[in-house]
């Protein structure tokens, strides 16, 4: 019932998911890439915050299952009218939908309409705090191209402070048995780093020789992320995955990005483009984690 | 339980099988031979061996997975994919689906929904090792190895060496497993 967040879901559980979703790349690579598992099953897009990829991937997703699905997005709704999240959540939820896809700019938004609603909700970015299914998408993408994820050295680069990803993504590679390091400015670390499952760093350039993932972030501008470092330019000189820092890097060394880049700040685009770079994979699979996630959700119980 | 298929009938079956398979398509020219996982796999795969040793060359051979084409999902745990690999493109050719168990007909219903997805086949046959009755939808195998009357409270439990390490068809007591 429901998925809300990466933390507490043991390694055999993400595990499982990513068997599933490693069955659903098959099912994607088809001549007719669609199943009917999820037929006569509705899903509920709550999106509250702009989105491109993740809306995208849960509505194919949700189409390769033979779902249907019913997107709300806050503009030209009655929400400009001033109605609550718990009034759209109960006005969608009484056209009988069996799931929610909830994200929203507040931590804990998703568990908010799971509770009003009592349907199951999977938690598509609520705020700085979680994004579950990239988590897994980034999992998968991992394991596929190293075998494992356990053992790997993993660095996420960036705005961790302001970073859902980050948070669902360490946790979720930790429990997987990977060493997770932070490397950022000490301004764009969170206040509460010290409980969590990994290094920190300001030192990017004394940790390259070392790593198996970059996984690079963007400066989170909306949240305030622009606004603790002095320039671009510096940010870039010691925070940006460069050519010359690239070239650096283990010749197996990966490089991954949740999307949108701003190519030329954090990453190169040469580098986002090159051979190295997982980012289009990691989008791939993000279509084959959500259909995991929603028949996950959605097999074992009778439709209410 | 006492066997009822031993190793040996096993494998007269499977030899008997791919000569009606060659016999009712005059050889084995555009077949494709999908087993539905798990045992019908191997079983398809030692079919075609048997192919190769009357015909001189073997179809190809593949799985289809029909977990996701189950009409009930939504009443029983996620299921585990198997994963299908169809090695050509099906369109215009014989598909020949080969499974280890003939019971209700859902399976089989599935699996003709399923391998639409990989194209539109010039015809579909059904092979299994074992019929056991008991059908709920107007399917019926082409190539069968043994028709075995079963009640609706036994269980027929078929072990194939590449998957169970040994060869046998046993019938037992029910349990809640439900066969397709």
């Amino acid at each position: 019932m429901s998925l809300l967040t990466i933390e507490g879901l043991p390694a055999a559980e993400i595990s499982r998911l990513l068997d599933l979703a490693d069955g659903f790349v098959e099912v994607l690579d088809r001549p007719v890439p669609k199943v009917p598992a999820l037929q006569g099953r509705t899903i509920g897009m709550l999106f509250y915050e702009v989105s491109t990829r993740t809306r995208m991937s849960f509505e194919r997703a949700a189409k390769a299952l033979s779902a249907d699905t019913m997107t709300f997005s806050p503009s030209g709704s009655s929400v400009s009218k001033g109605e609550s999240l718990k009034d759209t959540a109960l006005t969608v939820g009484s056209m009988g939908p069996d799931l929610f896809v909830v994200r929203h700019a507040s931590t804990g938004a998703p568990w908010r309409v799971a509770e009003w609603t009592g349907l199951p909700v999977i938690n598509a970015g609520d705020g700085a705090h979680q994004h579950p299914t990239q988590a897994l998408l980034d999992c998968l993408t991992v394991r596929q191209h190293f075998g494992k994820v356990d053992g790997l050295r993993v660095a996420i680069v960036g705005d961790i402070r302001h970073s859902r990803v980050a948070r669902s993504t360490a946790q979720a590679m930790a429990t997987m048995g990977a060493s997770v390091r932070f490397i950022a400015p000490r301004t764009l670390l969170p206040f509460d780093v010290e409980g969590w499952p990994v290094e920190t760093t300001c030192d990017f350039d004394g940790a390259i020789d070392d790593l198996d993932v970059v996984y690079m972030l963007r400066i989170q501008q909306e949240r305030g992320g622009g606004d603790v470092f002095p320039s671009i330019g510096e940010y870039v000189n010691r925070f940006g995955l460069t050519r010359r820092r690239a070239d650096r890097l283990p010749e197996h060394t990966m490089v991954l990005h949740p999307g949108p880049m701003n190519r030329g700040v954090e990453i190169d685009p040469a580098v986002a483009d090159g051979p190295r770079s997982l980012v289009t994979k990691q989008v791939a699979n993000g279509v084959a984690v959500r259909m995991a996630v929603l028949l996950d959700q959605l097999s074992g119980s009778e439709k209410t | 339980m006492p066997e009822v298929i031993n190793a040996d009938d096993l494998g007269r079956a499977i030899r008997r099988i791919a000569h009606e398979i060659a016999e009712r398509n005059h050889g084995i020219e555009n077949l494709v031979l999908l087993g539905i996982p798990r045992r019908g796999v191997p079983l398809a795969n030692r079919i075609a061996m048997v192919l190769e040793e009357i015909e001189g060359t073997s179809p190809p051979v593949g799985a289809l997975d029909i977990s996701m084409h189950r009409d009930d999902i939504s009443s029983r745990p996620t299921p585990k994919l198997h994963g299908s690999s169809v090695p050509v493109d099906v369109t215009g050719r014989t598909v020949v689906l080969v499974d280890d168990v003939l019971y209700t007909g859902r399976t089989i219903r599935a699996a003709l929904d399923a391998v639409n997805a990989f194209g539109r086949p010039a015809a579909v046959q059904l092979a299994v090792l074992v019929d056991r009755g008991h059908r709920q939808f107007p399917i019926r195998a082409d190539f069968v190895g043994k028709n075995l009357p079963t009640s609706g409270a036994e269980q027929v439990v078929v072990d194939v060496e590449e998957v169970d390490g040994s060869d046998s068809v046993r019938v037992e007591v029910s349990s809640q497993e439900v066969q397709g």
